[in-house]
């Protein structure tokens, strides 16, 4: 590959035949997140055998999700979907005692148009808990995006913040914090932190991270002393964030644009376009910019970052100048991409299902500039690929590592293409400084893998008439 | 509408994909939003398939939604049809497709005057059948449609069939419970009797061949849910016998061993002037080669009389697990069960006699609550049923699909024929708690200190355990100590007492064991 530099990132369009997962598959991650929620699905038999596959073993440990399954009677209309959701949600109440009944709305919701948003207050009135209506199908979105279609539909939900309210909040916040601090087992236990604590408007931050994650992330701000006021989706349905005029909002996933245009144009909040905290790179950039925005110096930021770095250097031994395809699944690519370059990686293609410029914004421009700093051409951006035209591509290019879904995964291993399956990524933690490593364990894994299959000389496992049949 | 958590027989579509990604070249291109086209990564991961799985999606999206799809279809099969050329590409219908109501006929037609593969849509109902019936359905309409196409282009089929024995296997397909294993055992069975494999479909099979699909004297349908529908249609059309008698298990085994020298004799006559018989093979076998009559008579077999067993599956599977375990081994099947509810009617004769009671079903969660009122020592079921055994402390062997990727072992491991039988046995006897381990534990007080798991599945805990009571309790073996705990509570309720003591633990002994 001759290595030329063009200035600007290109963007092309396919046929979008592309293997994907189901949006509602993200019930699966949703459903441990917020802990007193059910879903469930409104859909066919095809979506429940999807739900089935995929979540694998959740669906034995009693999950709180189901499928609200139509039958003949509901698509020909001779049941009244009224009452049949009526009745369905009084046997999940009873059952299962949720704080928040979440319908996901799927393909066949939509075609035969059945007004779930319209039952949805009614059924509320009468059955007197929250009922959600989120229609992550298959027609209009991808994989994670059902995620952004559920967090969108819960921001509509979240108290309006009173700016009366928000001081006596403020102010019971900073105590519990000064007590935090005080209480004796704290190891940080000075006070310095506090007294330099500048008041900064309520910041939220949405996108559903594992607590762990999201109480890493909340610390790595505090440390530059930005309090996180809240976050969308919270642990439990009853403690989601105030929102509205005044509160500022950072995302931590790129997916999860409808949520921010949500958060902007319906709850009046103010969005921070930073890139995403996927890697020490990205989670620098996004620490810098919340700080940027509420004017406050970074402390020790950069210093953070190195060491991160420094601790990876033996992954970073193995991915560098090593060529990286990734098909396009979940949305996470450009982030993904922009961090494997900076770990030394060539990337040829970032398939992805949907590219929103204007939410990615700060993430594309980081891409642009590390691709720059590292000397790498800059990575063709295809959305809605053609798996079968990408495949091709993939015979000419022989790339180290494919970053794919379940279906192409064994195919292209047989075929010499060492792989890693892109639902790994939505599913593991790796977010913020602490997961970096994480990313490239999941990165290397197949190739620390054939360092002890190499020498056999059995790479390539079809036969040759088949090795040219997609 | 009706909660659902799960699932025992998938979609329709997913029969048609698997008769179509079983055939070679043929290529399935399915009418369906994104992400329904898992079928790829069930296959490609289940299965370990080395291969790209030949079915992609036209998709349906928002455009469709509003406008139909127009060129969208037609132009897929095309472009498909330029970059594999499959010998046939099969239109499939799924239950979006299905609402939309969009005449799949007519795309397949349009297709037809530019593509050199054959198309056709899969005619099946995504509201009316699932993923079993469809299968068998597809597979008759594909074997159909090249009989009738070859019928067409040469006048008449050519009828003469084969001049020594010879079958056609029909039901093997990907995705299949242990498929792959049982048809490596059924050929070697045929061979055995000296009779030719005409063709095997739809694994492996080539559509340009099923015209020669009537050059076999009879044809071999192992499996009830898939390949009947085709059996039946050569039956009626080319006067072709079939067999439908499973081959597992050693008596049924035999059984099929003779109705297939019955169809044998009936043309050895004509070309070799002396008939068969395969008495001898079937003794040698089932006395030498197979262990599993060997193992019925030995006496680690002893440990399994009376005990009790639950068994559920598909049709073929639950029925002969059913016999072989009543017949075979002397152990009590307390329940029989199958979620094929299409098939009551056959299931019910099969099992008739060699069960207490049986179960037609595709809600787990009536299985569930069987299992856990029957109390089994053993079951003999799908995935579902293992975990439901997981949550019950009950062992489970898997014996019939849903399937799971422990199901598609690498080694070999057939559940039909004479190997199939050894493998039975194995998977029955490492089931059951071992006869010596379990005896010693009685002796001993058992090594199992876990704490007491509330065995019903819903739960409902109203009564107390005070420490003694509990204490008490936790000496028992831990194979029988949710027994107990059951009882007991049973007991306590009955007389009205909450608080549980060691006193209420004897009385209630005394009064059940009475």
């Amino acid at each position: 590959m001759s290595v030329k530099t063009s200035e600007t990132l290109t963007f092309e369009c396919e046929t979008g035949n592309y293997h994907t997962s189901c949006p509602i598959s993200c019930v699966a991650w949703l459903y441990q997140k917020i802990e007193d929620s059910f879903f469930p699905v409104v859909g066919t038999k095809t979506c429940g055998y999807f739900l089935q596959n995929a979540l694998g073993v959740m669906i034995f440990a009693e999950p709180r999700y189901a499928m609200a399954e139509l039958e003949e009677g509901d698509i020909s209309a001779q049941l009244n979907d009224y009452e049949e959701s009526k009745k369905l949600c009084s046997q999940i109440i009873k059952n299962r005692n949720p704080s928040v009944i979440i319908w996901i709305g799927t393909c066949t919701t939509e075609i035969i148009k059945m007004d779930l948003e319209g039952m949805a207050p009614k059924l509320e009135n009468e059955i007197g808990i929250p009922v959600i209506v989120a229609r992550a199908n298959g027609l209009d979105y991808a994989s994670t995006q059902g995620e952004d279609t559920v967090l969108a539909a819960m921001a509509h939900r979240c108290a309006e913040r009173d700016l009366l309210g928000d001081e006596r909040n403020q102010t019971a916040q900073n105590r519990a914090l000064q007590d935090s601090f005080l209480s004796p087992g704290n190891k940080e236990g000075t006070l310095e932190p506090i007294m330099n604590l500048k008041k900064n408007p309520p910041l939220v931050l949405f996108g559903s991270l594992p607590s762990i994650v999201a109480s890493q992330l909340s610390l790595e701000l505090k440390r530059q002393s930005i309090q996180v006021s809240g976050w969308l989706p919270a642990q439990k349905y009853n403690n989601l964030p105030l929102l509205g005029d005044g509160v500022y909002v950072c995302g931590v996933n790129p997916f999860l644009s409808r949520t921010a245009t949500t958060l902007m144009r319906r709850r009046k909040c103010r969005l921070i376009g930073a890139p995403f905290p996927i890697g020490p790179d990205g989670t620098r950039a996004w620490i810098g910019k919340i700080c940027s925005v509420f004017d406050i110096e970074t402390r020790g930021l950069g210093e953070r970052e190195e060491q991160v770095w420094e601790s990876l250097e033996d992954y970073l031994k193995l991915v560098r100048g090593k060529s990286v395809f990734f098909m396009g699944d979940n949305l996470l690519e450009v982030s993904l991409a922009r961090f494997l370059i900076r770990c030394g990686m060539i990337v040829y293609e970032i398939g992805i299902p949907y590219m929103d410029k204007r939410y990615q914004a700060a993430e594309l421009a980081f891409l642009q500039n590390t691709c720059g700093n590292m000397c790498v051409p800059m990575p063709r951006i295809v959305e809605k690929p053609d798996n079968y035209n990408q495949i091709q591509r993939m015979r000419e290019l022989q790339p180290d590592l494919a970053i794919t879904g379940m279906a192409h995964a064994n195919p292209l291993e047989a075929r010499k293409i060492n792989t890693k399956w892109s639902v790994e990524f939505t599913f593991a933690q790796i977010h913020g400084f602490t997961n970096a490593r994480d990313i490239l364990e999941l990165v290397t894994r197949s190739l620390r893998r054939n360092n002890g299959l190499e020498d056999f000389g059995w790479t390539s496992l079809v036969k040759r008439e088949n090795n040219l049949r997609m | 509408m009706k909660l659902a958590y799960w699932m025992y027989a998938g979609p329709a579509h997913i029969g048609t994909l698997r008769v179509a990604s079983s055939f070679e070249n043929v290529h399935a291109i399915m009418h369906a939003p994104l992400g329904d086209d898992y079928f790829n990564v069930m296959r490609s991961m289940l299965e370990r398939e080395r291969d790209f799985t030949p079915v992609t999606a036209s998709i349906v999206d928002r455009h469709v939604l509003t406008r139909g799809s127009q060129e969208k279809v037609v132009d897929n099969i095309i472009q498909k049809e330029k970059e594999e050329r499959p010998d046939l590409i099969i239109l499939t219908p799924t239950c979006t497709s299905s609402i939309l109501q969009e005449d799949l006929q007519n795309f397949v037609d349009r297709a037809s005057i530019t593509s050199d593969s054959d198309v056709i849509p899969a005619d099946v109902n995504h509201y009316r059948v699932n993923e079993l019936q469809a299968a068998d359905r597809t597979l008759e309409q594909v074997v159909r449609y090249y009989l009738s196409k070859a019928a067409r282009r040469q006048g008449t089929l050519d009828r003469s069939i084969t001049d020594i024995p010879s079958a056609n296997i029909i039901g093997i397909s990907t995705l299949g419970f242990h498929n792959q294993h049982d048809c490596r055992e059924l050929k070697r069975l045929l061979q055995d009797l000296g009779i030719e494999i005409n063709q095997v479909i739809p694994e492996g099979g080539f559509v340009e061949d099923l015209q020669n699909l009537p050059k076999a004297w009879f044809n071999f349908v192992p499996y009830r849910e898939i390949g009947l529908m085709t059996a039946i249609y050569l039956e009626k059309e080319f006067g072709m016998p079939y067999i439908s008698t499973t081959p597992m298990g050693v008596i049924d085994t035999a059984e099929c061993i003779r109705q297939i020298q019955g169809h044998v004799n009936k043309w050895t006559p004509v070309f070799s002037n002396k008939k068969v018989d395969y008495e001898h093979y079937i003794d040698q076998q089932t006395r030498f080669v197979s262990q599993a009559a060997w193992f019925s008579r030995s006496i680690d077999c002893q440990n399994f009389v009376g005990k009790k067993a639950v068994v559920f599956g598909d049709a073929t599977h639950a029925a002969s697990m059913t016999k072989i375990l009543a017949r075979e081994m002397g152990i009590r099947v307390c329940c029989t069960g199958t979620y094929c509810k299409h098939d009551a009617e056959w299931f019910n004769e099969q099992v008739r006699g060699l069960c207490d009671e049986v179960l037609i079903t595709d809600d787990h969660i009536e299985v569930g609550d069987m299992i856990a009122r029957v109390e089994p020592s053993a079951i003999f079921g799908t995935q579902m049923e293992r975990h439901i055994g997981k949550r019950l402390d009950i062992p489970c062997g898997v014996i019939s699909p849903p399937v799971h990727i422990q199901n598609f072992p690498l080694g070999y491991r057939p559940f039909l024929g004479y190997e199939g039988t050894n493998q039975i046995a194995d998977l029955v006897y490492n089931s059951y708690t071992l006869g010596m381990e379990d005896h010693l534990l009685d002796i001993f007080g058992g090594h199992d200190t876990k704490e007491v798991i509330t065995k019903s599945l819903s739960t409902e805990t109203d009564l107390i355990w005070n420490s003694e009571s509990q204490m008490e309790l936790s000496k028992i073996p831990g194979f029988v100590r949710g027994k107990i705990k059951r009882k007991t509570e049973k007991f306590a309720r009955q007389n009205g007492i909450t608080n549980i003591t060691v006193e209420v633990m004897y009385a209630a002994k005394e009064a059940l064991s009475a």
